[in-house]
């Protein structure tokens, strides 16, 4: 057994438990997981630009992806960006039906931008299978879905939780930080939208 | 070193803590166990549980390469031998590779160590996130094992440790063996990207009160550094043996030249990880020979603000080599110039912590205990190795021996030099901490000098190999070539390192049963890790440190203070300001969970069936989310018990 000493002290007793932001761990943790999945994208945005390089005609043999459901989307997640601003906001008043309320609607963005999604898939204008650009813009949008039905998937998940008793000041850590996260997805999605529909016209 | 300057450290005078009793260390005794027998085995988080399985499984690993390069070496240890036949070389070298690198050098050094130890160092009970460093332990552990199973159904990875296209590409390499590989990839880097979350936010948000960031033992520093590394270098090689198992199970063109795919993209991709993962193996050397040599010394290390540039701009110009790996593929002169001129530019940082380490052992009170041998070790190795670096640096001497034995030796110098000789050292060192009892001291020995020699015998000869036109990766050669007894040599000295390993694995369960009791302090050093007993009980401090130096235990005054009103009935932990280390808030560390084990399954089902069936993802991702939602779904009792003494911030 550790002998104990008898020593000055330096009282944290007094210390809050639910801290928002920069001071809580979680926080960091989500934002390091963002730099690691916004690495991993950024590659492929430069895999793209590389390929581009490597020939003159762009995009090599197959038509541009249509725009109708690129920019419907992109508007949708703009348009998310509200609920999730909300729910960081009732979530530090510690107000839980607000959180109730913002988590419900922000998944129903979810769901509407993972529908359109699908429908961007469909107007990609190429298989995967085509040639590297086609493969490339697959794997982009593939990866941004992986994040988009990540969030939403845990959207949901926390909305679900937000309806329980099982509810208390950690769980609205985990509201704030979840629309953090999805200003994350957003800004992806739009860099991305930028890359599949901007870049396969304008370059 | 000066006492706390810092008014916000400024400890509130008295109150002084009274004797605390035997029931508060049993009170914390009960609320930090770690689950016993066979089910509780998969529950466990507290990071020295999780440290000491990545250590060992690693060294296993460490083991198995070993001995792989055994076999090459007696295969290669005569010409025209037919020991190995070409198939099992080529598997043998690229499972070598691979193990070395990816089982054994990264999960040793940077998650075994520093999930053993930052808690310790930072003065904390446990790292930040502990079910997911228990995740990280887990995923790797079905990596290696993933990958090792292939080899032993002869779907060994055959393609070398880098598995360039378009040799590994679907044309070239048909069957699993590449797949294994590529996924095998997935496994180890997801698990280093979760271990470098763990690392970073402990580091940040978890130090004891007053251990400022120019406060921070050197290797904290490293592993911050390291951590950052991680999280921009592996994506990059997930995203590349991702787009060859896509290229070579879904058909994507990205590396076929024919549909407009690019194959030196695969080799940009691969070195925008492989560069910087040579000093991710290469720092956690540095910050455990300047945590030997300070100890050793007996002094605070010379030039610390240096050492700390050091170590960041390393990580910084660590990303800007790459391009010297593929001098040979034929890229623009001024590209290559350039890559030239940043790989030569890595010698100063690199030198300037060489001067502090020779400065601090110059000015200090030298005590040349055994671990230190290791440290010397190192400064001839390394050293060596980094000459030859210097030369391969420059364009023309690349080309010249590109892909022969001369590069291999470098590659060895550099990396047995400033990973292996710092990990022995670092063991001898720590493993009185972990075991509670000191290593064989005459063993140890035995173990330093088999191994030195052995070494050099085997690689310092592959120079002379390599610049007598021997390539690597060939299995056998003519005998009129007169590389025989080059290579005889260096056989034995394979051999005479695996001896010292040996002798290594004897000390070790020799010193369990019989070592000296280490005690607290054996050897008198001055981080936090050394002021609990060895091995350390689950809440790792009885009472909370706070740290007036950089050597928290050497600059501690007769009456440092320790922290309280952290609860001791519950696993609560204190959180403190990123740059001061002012205390800020408390919070609950994660209880003992099965999740993470559960989910690392589910993951590896999803990896392992993709590889056989890119459709499989469907229904093996069902199993993901849920096991997921699982770990993530508050318990009832905890939430409750949360909410009744919560205290929201202003």
């Amino acid at each position: 057994m550790e002998r104990l000493s008898e020593r000055p002290a330096l009282d944290v007793s007094a210390l809050p438990t639910v801290v928002f932001g920069p001071r809580n761990p979680v926080w960091l943790g989500t934002i390091l997981f963002m730099l690691i999945e916004g690495s991993m994208i950024a590659m492929v945005w430069a895999c793209y630009f590389y390929y581009r390089t490597r020939t003159s005609d762009w995009p090599p043999g197959v038509l541009p992806p249509n725009l109708t459901w690129g920019v419907a989307n992109g508007i949708v997640f703009i348009l998310s960006l509200g609920p999730a601003w909300w729910i960081r906001r009732k979530a530090r008043a510690g107000d839980l039906l607000g959180c109730r309320i913002w988590l419900s609607v922000l998944a129903l963005f979810g769901l509407v931008n993972i529908i359109l999604r699908g429908f961007e898939f469909a107007n990609l204008n190429c298989r995967w299978s085509a040639n590297a650009y086609a493969s490339t813009i697959w794997v982009l949008m593939g990866v941004h879905s992986g994040h988009l039905l990540t969030d939403f998937i845990e959207t949901v998940v926390l909305a679900a939780l937000a309806f329980t008793d099982r509810v208390d000041g950690t769980r609205f850590t985990d509201f704030d930080e979840n629309s953090m996260y999805w200003y994350f997805v957003v800004g992806i999605a739009l860099v991305t939208n930028f890359v599949v529909y901007g870049a396969s016209r304008l370059f | 070193m000066t006492p706390s300057s810092n008014p916000k450290m400024a400890v509130a005078e008295p109150p002084v803590v009274p004797p605390p009793t035997a029931d508060r260390q049993l009170r914390l005794q009960r609320a930090w166990k770690e689950p016993t027998g066979f089910f509780g085995w998969f529950t466990k988080v507290h990071h020295t549980s999780i440290g000491t399985r990545f250590l060992v499984t690693a060294f296993i690993f460490f083991v198995l390469g070993g001995l792989l390069a055994m076999l090459m070496r007696l295969q290669l240890a005569r010409p025209e031998n037919r020991f190995l036949g070409p198939d099992k070389y080529n598997q043998f070298f690229t499972m070598h590779g691979s193990t070395m690198i990816f089982l054994f050098a990264v999960p040793l050094m940077f998650q075994g160590l520093g999930i053993y130890l930052v808690p310790l160092i930072v003065g904390t009970r446990n790292i930040a996130f502990p079910r997911l460093a228990a995740f990280s332990y887990y995923i790797y552990l079905f990596g290696c094992v993933f990958f090792w199973v292939g080899l032993l159904l002869n779907t060994g990875a055959d393609r070398g440790w880098f598995a360039y296209v378009t040799l590994s590409g679907p044309d070239f390499s048909p069957g699993k063996r590449v797949d294994f590989w590529a996924q095998m990839i997935t496994f180890t880097e997801t698990s280093a990207l979760a271990t470098a979350v763990c690392l970073a936010a402990t580091i940040l948000k978890h130090r004891a009160p007053g251990m400022s960031l120019n406060r921070m033992p050197m290797i904290l520093w490293e592993k911050l550094v390291l951590s950052f590394m991680v999280i921009f270098a592996m994506p990059a090689v997930m995203l590349s043996s991702s787009m060859l198992l896509l290229d070579r199970t879904v058909g994507t063109q990205f590396f076929n030249p024919a549909e407009g795919g690019d194959v030196l993209l695969y080799q940009h991709l691969f070195w925008f990880f492989g560069h910087p993962d040579v000093y991710i193996i290469f720092l956690p050397g540095t910050a455990i020979i300047t945590t030997l040599v300070t100890c050793f010394t007996r002094r605070h290390i010379f030039g610390y603000l240096a050492l700390v540039v050091s170590t960041i701009s390393i990580g910084f110009i660590g990303f800007g080599v790459w391009v010297h790996h593929m001098f040979a593929t034929g890229l623009p002169q001024m590209g290559e110039s350039f890559f030239t001129a940043a790989t030569l530019m890595i010698v100063i940082p690199t030198a300037v912590q060489f001067f502090c380490w020779i400065a601090t052992i110059w000015e200090g009170r030298l005590q040349f205990k055994f671990p230190m041998w290791w440290v010397a070790g190192f400064f001839f190795v390394f050293m060596i190795g980094g000459l030859s670096g210097l030369m391969l640096a420059s364009v023309p001497v690349d080309t010249q021996v590109h892909d022969t034995f001369f590069v291999v030796a470098h590659f060895h110098y550099v990396l047995i030099g400033g990973a292996v000789f710092p990990m022995f050292g670092a063991l001898y060192f720590w493993i009185p901490k972990m075991m509670g009892r000191m290593m064989n001291e005459k063993l140890g020995y035995w173990n330093f000098w088999l191994f030195f020699i052995g070494f050099n015998m085997t690689f310092f000869t592959m120079h002379f190999l390599g610049l007598r036109g021997m390539t690597r990766r060939v299995y056998t050669y003519l005998p009129e070539m007169n590389w025989g007894w080059l290579n005889f040599v260096a056989t034995i000295g394979a051999f005479l390192m695996g001896a010292g390993v040996l002798v290594f694995i004897i000390n070790f369960f020799w010193s369990r049963v019989h070592g000296r009791i280490a005690g607290t302090d054996p050897w008198k050093a001055g981080s936090l890790e050394w002021a609990v007993p060895s091995p350390p009980p689950h809440y790792n401090f009885a009472e909370l440190p706070t740290v007036n130096g950089r050597e928290a235990l050497w600059d501690a005054e007769p009456n440092q203070p320790i922290v309280t009103g952290v609860r001791d009935d519950i696993r609560e932990v204190l959180i403190t300001d990123s740059l001061d280390g002012d205390p800020d808030s408390k919070m609950d560390s994660p209880e003992p969970s099965a999740w993470p084990f559960w989910a690392a399954i589910a993951i590896t089902g999803l990896f392992v069936g993709s590889v056989f069936s890119a459709k499989s993802v469907e229904y093996t991702s069902i199993p993901v989310i849920i096991t997921l939602i699982g770990w993530y779904w508050p318990k009832w009792r905890e939430t409750q018990q949360r909410k009744a003494t919560e205290v929201w911030s202003d």
